[in-house]
């Protein structure tokens, strides 16, 4: 397989192939290859703020040896003057070997690779896609559980607004999985996810009640509610506080359990649960390393 | 004999079975303010195929493929006939492409083609109902949310 030049933009842009063979790469990422891209240039072009994203993205580009420049504040960039996205493109592909954006302008990263001859990684666009965590929370499900085939996976939280639970449900209906949505139903899976994923055979629940569900459930992938993604402050106010989960749904799960958040956590998962076996969401984190630096080297033709 | 409901035209192009609700919308995309020549429409009418139809007539004017294929985006069971000398000289096929160019506008106000000078670009993903997705912000728009170009 060759991801040579490749763009890695959207979930739909991924055959099952494909996501077993970044998989497979990440996990050989996982060991140290501090050459690897030596001589190779990062761009990190971040439009909005982000922590995990740019970081380890960032780690990845070290630990591979390549070297890394880029912003995270459009406010410091020709953006403010209003440059167009094609012309920063255009400049930083000049700059660079390969290029991150993140934006909250849905559809910049798509229309960053069309700007490019470079690879383009979409970081996040608004409420659009966000591959590359799509990817590093298949790989630590895989990782955790050595296989995906036949899991019961809860979603839990902003299910409506959340890009990484559409992406993760999508990437994951390669597999035969079984799926719980959990939450208020104004914060539902959109409808046409849903149609989507059962279309493809895959068994869903819609649910309100978490315990009514999480003591079948292998995962549960825990969401935000983004104040960010909602268009009135109000109805935001009305949902904040919609999930709080603490140590009493230990009484109402499997043993092995695990519970996965794409950070940064708001106050959804209480801190007591941090200690307990359950809790992988800052492995989860971690993860994303191993799975950029398998993205950048698979993109630059430098896996092997 | 049949009643003609429009006076049939010497030459021109008559767009047939457009289901009646949508014959307003269709006028409007074609842009009839550039036409020279008269315009006749008629909708309500009975349609053995599709209920209740609007039919329209445009004299001296004879659409293009681009034109047949935004009708299509709203009514792909429509027939379309060029007359030459009051005869239907030629029947165009009205059919909705895989992907469409330039034709509607992302009414997402966070799609980067809200935001930049960008060529839209729609991928069909069904033809009736009518469902399209943006290239750029994957938004997806059934027939009554799709905003149709003018030009």
């Amino acid at each position: 397989m060759n991801f040579k030049g490749r763009d890695i933009i959207s979930v739909r842009d991924f055959s099952k192939s494909d996501l077993l063979y970044i998989l497979k790469i990440a996990k050989e990422m996982e060991k140290e290859k501090p050459k690897l891209l030596d001589g190779k240039i990062l761009a990190t072009l971040f439009f909005e703020p982000s922590t995990r994203t740019r970081l380890s993205f960032e780690s990845a580009m070290f630990r591979l040896g390549g070297k890394v420049l880029g912003f995270s504040d459009e406010k410091v960039t020709s953006v403010k003057k209003g440059e167009t996205l094609w012309d920063t493109i255009k400049m930083a592909e000049r700059y660079s070997d390969v290029i991150v954006i993140r934006s909250p302008v849905e559809g910049s990263a798509r229309l960053a690779a069309e700007a490019a001859s470079i690879p383009v990684i979409n970081g996040g666009d608004g409420a659009n896609q966000h591959p590359t965590q799509m990817l590093l929370d298949l790989y630590t499900i895989q990782k955790i559980k050595k296989k995906i085939e036949g899991l019961k996976i809860g979603f839990l939280g902003d299910l409506k607004y959340g890009r990484t639970v559409h992406s993760l449900a999508i990437a994951l209906s390669f597999w035969k999985v079984e799926m719980c949505f959990i939450a208020p139903d104004a914060l539902q899976m959109p409808e046409h996810y849903i149609k989507e994923l059962r279309e493809k055979g895959i068994k869903c629940h819609k649910t309100s009640d978490v315990f009514e569900v999480s003591p079948k459930l292998d995962i549960l992938y825990v969401t935000r509610i983004q104040q960010e993604r909602f268009p009135d402050p109000l109805e935001y106010e009305k949902y904040k506080n919609a999930y709080r989960l603490d140590i009493t749904l230990l009484d109402h799960i499997k043993k092995d359990l695990k519970i996965m958040h794409p950070l940064p956590r708001v106050g959804e998962i209480n801190a007591e649960l941090d200690d307990t076996e359950h809790a992988i969401y800052f492995e989860q984190a971690a993860n994303g390393v191993a799975v950029r630096k398998a993205l950048l080297a698979l993109v630059l033709g430098k896996e092997k | 004999m049949k009643e003609r409901r429009i006076p049939a035209i010497k030459d021109g192009t008559v767009i047939d079975h457009i289901p009646s609700r949508d014959t307003f919308r269709i006028i409007r995309i074609l842009n009839p303010q550039e036409f020279k020549y008269p315009i006749n429409l008629a909708l309500n009418l009975d349609s053995k195929k599709i209920g209740s139809k609007g039919v329209i007539k445009i004299d001296s004017r004879f659409l293009t493929q681009s034109e047949v294929n935004k009708i299509a985006i709203l009514a792909p069971n429509a027939t379309v006939s060029i007359i030459k000398n009051y005869k239907a000289i030629e029947k165009i096929q009205v059919k909705l492409p895989e992907e469409l160019v330039g034709v509607l506008n992302c009414t997402n106000p966070v799609c980067i083609t809200s935001k930049e000078i960008v060529i839209s670009k729609f991928k069909v993903l069904r033809e009736e109902p009518l469902e399209v997705k943006c290239h750029y912000c994957e938004r997806v728009y059934g027939k009554d949310e799709v905003e149709i170009k003018r030009k």
